[in-house]
């Protein structure tokens, strides 16, 4: 699975602000190595498969299993890391160490932070001072398209979940099998985008009950394109909208 | 805002690992150039598997003006885990006006389907994100780490 990272960084250039970007990119080399499910050697694979146990792993995997448990609950099952009796936060991990790399840049001192982790973003602070971060959301079923477009400052993260290139990684947890009336994709605006992730994966395994569910949610934003071309949004997603029509 | 290009970023190391993650670190300059963050190739060596070495990591002219290109830029080849990605943009008073694909990961059926869709929607997104005002584009995971890092390329040697 190959995901790539960019970096966009507001700043005056500050020898702290570019060793925190090398430490912000060496984190997500690490976080790969001990959370790769494709790699049989990292810590993760070994706990699921019982040759390590918890207390013995990097303390980020506690730390991450502690926010799929807390998403589990959250969204009442439907992000779960646990399915069939394996170990897979999957849904969950991009986002948290995406961004935990945008926080480590921020604290350093820069201005305007965007990480992007194949899709998945975390903005802080603000590109130019007074400018909104802007962020499309690529159409699913028009290639090269944005759906809409979306913007925000201090702190916003977009994570979108959907049918990939290769084919539907999301399950739904109650039956195992691809969700049946999924949506083309479904977008989640949050602050965090360890939470953001996770709500677009449990999002999209809900199908059709997504939009209602993330109405109820406080600080939560959702978008969808189904899988006729229609949309829907949650009702406060305009706030967030740069796009003033329908 | 008139003047962004969230494409003319330079990237300043790319590196990949076993499972293909691709590191593409930028930076522009935004209202004020930003000095050259150069050689900040990523602190961990990457395995042996699939490339994506920093072939891509020329020195940063962050802070110079980019030059008004008109005509066309090949990119560097970029292995992954799929095979070869090799991309030329063509520029008309600096402006990205349309990228192909010279080389892409053709193996096997699938890898020719993927290409098939992903190349043209790659296109139309690079060329939507500099006239939209686009910083980021969010959109379900894809596999195109090749094609970002040899048109990334491309446009170091136009002069971004």
């Amino acid at each position: 699975m190959g995901t790539v990272f960019s970096f966009d960084i507001a700043c005056d250039g500050g020898p702290r602000v570019r060793s925190a970007i090398e430490a912000a990119v060496a984190s997500l080399h690490t976080a790969d190595a001990v959370f790769s499910t494709y790699r049989p050697d990292s810590q993760l694979s070994r706990l699921a498969r019982g040759e390590v146990d918890l207390a013995r792993c990097d303390a980020d995997v506690a730390e991450v299993l502690r926010l799929c448990e807390r998403a589990r609950e959250r969204t009442d099952g439907w992000f779960s890391a646990g399915y069939a009796g394996g170990l897979d936060p999957t849904g969950l991990v991009k986002g948290w160490a995406v961004e935990r790399a945008a926080r480590m840049i921020s604290e350093a001192g820069a201005r305007g932070v965007c990480v992007n982790g194949g899709g998945d973003i975390q903005l802080l602070g603000e590109p130019e001072p007074g400018q909104p971060w802007r962020v499309g959301i690529a159409h699913p079923l028009r290639p090269g398209e944005l759906a809409t477009v979306v913007e925000g400052a201090d702190e916003l993260a977009v994570a979108t979940s959907g049918t990939a290139e290769r084919g539907c990684h999301v399950l739904d947890p109650r039956s195992g099998r691809p969700p049946v009336d999924a949506a083309a994709s479904v977008t989640v605006l949050a602050r965090s985008l360890a939470d953001a992730d996770a709500w677009a994966t449990a999002a999209f395994a809900m199908g059709t009950r997504a939009r209602h569910w993330l109405d109820a949610q406080a600080g939560v934003e959702g978008f969808a394109v189904t899988a006729d071309g229609g949309t829907w949004r949650t009702t406060r997603f305009d706030r967030v909208s740069a796009v003033r029509c329908s | 805002m008139l003047t962004r290009n969230p494409l003319r970023r330079t990237v300043l190391g790319a590196a990949a690992t076993v499972s293909g993650i691709v590191l593409l670190l930028a930076l522009k300059p935004h209202s004020a150039p930003a000095p050259a963050l150069a050689h900040a190739t990523a602190p961990t060596s990457p395995p042996t598997s699939s490339a994506g070495a920093p072939s891509t990591g020329a020195p940063s002219k962050g802070g110079t003006a980019p030059a008004k290109r008109t005509g066309t830029v090949t990119g560097s080849t970029v292995q992954t885990d799929y095979g070869p990605v090799q991309v030329q943009a063509t520029f008309a008073n600096g402006r990205i006006t349309g990228v192909t694909a010279l080389q892409t990961p053709s193996d096997n059926p699938r890898d020719q389907e993927i290409a098939s869709y992903a190349v043209p929607q790659l296109t139309r997104e690079a060329i939507a994100a500099q006239s939209a005002h686009i910083d980021a584009v969010s959109g379900a995971s894809y596999t195109s780490a090749g094609y970002i890092q040899s048109l990334q390329s491309a446009l170091d040697r136009a002069g971004g």
